[in-house]
């Protein structure tokens, strides 16, 4: 019994990670010790760690042996990556090529007597397994940031501190989010993984072992991520912003450790989406014939592994000014602090519409299917990601109006912000366009789109305020920036992403979610999420800066402040609502229909879930995917043993008057 | 991506007979796979070069000094010996690639090898810099021009390092008879990531030993 448990857990892949990657992170740490000692260079002290695992390490003056401790735990991080990615497997065929032997197939091959799920937790390339392994962890990600956003909320609830100290509010903050932004940008990877391929008649990724590795490099990651919180925090939120970030508590080198990490992610991950979107789309798609949400993935990949390199640049310079004493950020020292932000900033304003991009493209995947009509402006949304793309590198500067900037820099900056507006309407008005005169479909998919429509309009109508410098200036640094990001966020990602997940619920796992209970999280989550961004816009009006743990009740917005801190409540409630649906209803959730929303994608037509390699002939593309309702329109044909037979006792959700069935001409089958 | 992880098959995108390949995968052609890895490999090169990109443009906005533009005071002739080193290195490593096309496996070998050699002497070259300038100043000490010059040399000695060790991989395989005139994708990877690594370089030595005027010590 034992050695069986035994077995199991060594053939998961993040069990041997794990234990590879504690055993690395041990061997470097000892390694760096000998070498610094060879050197004659100040060494480890074990109790700096300990001393911050159980008590604050505000390091006023930082000292020899905290330098020499941070790099020493900093080696032991990054041999931990090492380890981990070793034992996870993912270099292994890398390592056998590079030594000119053979490498595996890269699939996962179960031994006998381990179970399947195991497949889940291991090294594995196949495109479908990488999807759900990044939305798994994405989610859970995004629940644990989550968590500490409720903590800290609910201490600005009341004016006056009542259970956080200033210390313990600003780690929470600054470990919300980047919590967030890790979890968002795995959910980027987890749509875009799972649906690209698929939606443009591929069989897997252009790299499949780079597919396996960018994600499982983000576990680690992950890791010491968390770490950096039991090893003291960091003071900076999330922009560690020098100098705070350079004399910052210990726990602020894992954070830029586990960014820089992460980074690897993104850049290989979009380097492979861009390889298959060019080199891999079936025969007859070309540009114009691409699903939408695939244009997305496009234009913000081509930001991804351009930008990222300037967060990976911030960081690791910080880092280096922490471990070197390089005055890159001592302006007593002809550093320059101003140009920490110009360089954070030049990817984390990009950073935006690399996560809203594909969230918009799922706006404009789901809005035709359910209003049963072509997608409006096909070309015009199209583009305008890709002028979203390309603006998004001019605006960064936006973010610094208030700060050492040559104030003459402001106008021009002021004036692009502006001008994005311009390719982001251009996207609303063609999704009234397809929404106008159709036949409307409410089912959960469709409400989150439509939810993410109305919140990132709020946001959207709320970006020129702070864009423009008489209003952005007075708004700068207070809840209304807060509020503005959130909502901003929430429309275009987070709302987006959750209707992709129940929208592609059935395709990915072929049974239904229960309905009733998507309904419910979507009203929890909307009202709860829309009250509290409202009365985070009314809070940064009158004047409450973001950052802030404590404010004084004469200043008014106490009631708004416990107002915020309920809804958000009830909006983060609402997400144990969906997780149970999605755990309950992927085991014992009605059989689904093959294509029970009567989708023209390229995934629907084939069997649920889909097959191992998604088509055993490649397809091919005849005419346009949005052709809703035009009689006679064909977009694909496909081999008929990929064409799924509906199965005749399926649930569909939605009801089916024969003027509509018969409208959509389903692909057709070869031979027909 | 080594050569021998391929295996030719039929071609990506043709309908192939589904009783042969039923649920399988289709396998892609190694000329389609080898544009796959092309186009790859340049993107990679385009998106560090947004990292070096922002390097230089660190050195450029920290060169101001209260005197004007300045750069940290090295060695000039050191400086020209290990720029031409890498340069050649650069050269043999083309030549290496060249000779793979004709199957001329002794040059191809010998060049490879020659290229690894200069590369190894680029590294100590740096390092001895790093060493003779360490005892004007060091990082933790004196303006911070001083410290950009081991912020730059580092990250890019890092990228050589990478660099070397790919040569090393390449030369190995090499002298077990690994490539031919047709499949080398793991000889012409490396090959482009050298020369990147190369002419990010030149922009590096001009940045370091050219422009400006250098910098008095601080205190």
């Amino acid at each position: 019994m034992l050695i069986r448990f035994l077995r199991i857990l060594y053939h998961i892949g993040l069990v041997r990670g794990l234990v590879v990657g504690f055993i690395a992170s041990i061997v470097g740490a000892i390694l760096t010790n000998i070498t610094r000692a060879a050197f004659g260079m100040d060494t480890m002290d074990l109790l700096i760690p300990l001393k911050a695992l159980f008590g604050s390490t505000i390091w006023e003056a930082r000292t020899l042996k905290d330098q020499a401790t941070e790099i020493v735990t900093g080696m032991g991080a990054i041999f931990f990556t090492f380890g981990f990615l070793a034992g996870v497997g993912s270099l292994t065929d890398w390592f056998a090529w590079s030594i000119g032997r053979k490498g595996g197939d890269g699939h996962y091959h179960p031994k006998e007597g381990i179970p399947t799920w195991t497949r889940y937790l291991s090294f594995d390339t196949n495109h479908k397994v990488v999807g759900i392994q990044y939305g798994i962890t994405s989610i859970s990600v995004l629940l644990i940031g989550g968590l500490f956003a409720l903590i800290f909320r609910t201490e600005l609830a009341q004016p006056g501190l009542q259970f956080l100290n200033n210390q313990q509010y600003n780690n929470y903050i600054g470990i919300h989010g980047l919590l967030m932004i890790v979890g968002v940008l795995l959910g980027v990877g987890a749509l875009s993984n799972y649906l690209v391929p698929v939606m443009i008649g591929a069989q897997d990724m252009a790299f499949p072992r780079l597919n396996g590795f960018s994600y499982w490099i983000g576990v680690p990651a992950a890791i010491i991520l968390l770490l950096s919180l039991p090893m003291g925090g960091f003071d900076t939120g999330w922009t560690a912003y020098p100098p705070l970030s350079v004399r910052a508590p210990l726990g602020m080198q894992f954070v830029l450790l586990s960014i820089f990490i992460l980074g690897f992610q993104s850049i290989v991950g979009s380097i492979n989406l861009l390889v298959t979107i060019f080199m891999m789309r079936a025969p007859g798609m070309s540009w114009f014939r691409m699903p939408i949400f695939v244009w997305g993935v496009l234009a913000a990949s081509l930001l991804q592994f351009t930008a990222t390199q300037f967060f990976g640049l911030a960081f690791i310079s910080v880092l280096v000014e922490r471990w070197t004493n390089i005055p890159f950020y001592d302006p007593a020292r002809g550093g320059n602090v101003t140009l920490y932000q110009h360089i954070f900033w030049f990817y984390s304003h990009p950073t935006v519409y690399i996560w809203v991009l594909p969230g918009l493209g799922v706006i404009s995947e789901i809005l035709p299917v359910f209003s049963r009509k072509p997608l409006f402006g096909y070309k015009a949304i199209a583009l305008s990601s890709m002028a979203i793309a390309f603006m998004g590198y001019l605006v960064w500067a936006h973010h610094m109006f208030t700060s050492a900037m040559d104030p003459f820099l402001r106008l021009p900056f002021m004036l692009t912000t502006l001008t994005i507006a311009v390719p982001t309407g251009v996207k609303f008005f063609n999704w009234i366009g397809t929404l106008w005169g159709g036949k409307i479909h409410i089912s959960t998919p469709m409400l989150f789109s439509l939810g993410a429509f109305i919140l990132f309009l709020l946001g959207g109508l709320t970006g020129p305020p702070s864009g423009l410098l008489v209003t952005g200036i007075h708004l700068h640094d207070t809840h209304w920036v807060v509020a503005h990001f959130h909502i901003t966020v929430f429309g275009g990602f987070f709302f987006s992403y959750l209707a992709a997940i129940y929208y592609w619920f059935p395709k990915i796992t072929g049974r239904m979610f229960n309905e009733f209970l998507g309904r419910v999280h979507f009203w929890l989550m909307f009202g709860g999420f829309a009250t509290f961004a409202l009365s985070l816009f009314r809070i940064g009006i009158l004047g409450m800066p973001r950052r802030y743990a404590d404010y004084q009740s004469a200043w008014g917005f106490g009631s708004l402040n416990m107002l915020a801190t309920i809804a958000a409540f009830v909006a983060g409630s609402s997400m144990l609502v969906f997780v149970f649906n999605m755990a309950f209803s992927a085991r014992y959730g009605v059989k689904a229909a093959t294509n029970p929303w009567r989708s023209r994608g390229l995934e629907w037509q084939i069997a649920s879930p889909i097959p191992e390699f998604n088509f055993s002939a490649i397809p091919e593309i005849i005419g346009h995917p949005y052709d809703y309702g035009l009689p006679g329109a064909v977009y694909a044909v496909l081999s008929p043993d990929d064409q799924a037979s509906p199965l005749e006792d399926a649930y569909t959700p939605l009801d089916q008057p024969e003027s509509i069935s018969s409208g959509v001409v389903p692909i057709h089958v070869a031979g027909d | 991506m080594s050569t021998t992880a391929l295996e030719p098959i039929a071609h990506h995108g043709s309908v192939v007979e589904h009783e042969e390949h039923h649920g399988g995968l289709i396998p892609i052609a190694p000329e389609r796979q080898l544009q796959f890895n092309r186009l790859g490999m340049w993107l990679f090169i385009i998106s560090e070069t947004f990292l070096f990109a922002g390097i230089l443009i660190m050195r450029i906005v920290l060169g101001r000094d209260t005197e004007g533009f300045v750069r940290p005071e090295l060695s000039q002739g050191l400086g020209l010996l290990i720029t031409s080193i890498l340069l050649a290195s650069s050269f043999f490593v083309n030549r290496g690639e060249v000779a793979i096309k004709h199957n001329d496996r002794f040059n191809f070998n010998l060049s490879i090898f020659l290229a690894l050699v200069l590369g190894l002497v680029f590294v100590v070259g740096v390092a001895y810099e790093w060493n003779e300038v360490h005892k004007d100043f060091g990082p933790a000490t004196g303006p911070v021009i001083n410290g950009m010059f081991y912020f730059m040399t580092g990250i890019h000695a890092l990228h050589v390092i990478t660099g070397i060790i790919f040569l090393l991989v390449v030369f190995l395989n090499g002298i077990r008879g690994k490539y031919s005139a047709k499949s080398h994708w793991g000889v012409e990877s490396a090959a482009l990531y050298w020369h990147f690594v190369d002419v990010v370089w030149v922009f590096f030595y001009v940045a370091l030993y050219l422009i400006g005027t250098v910098a008095e010590p601080m205190k």
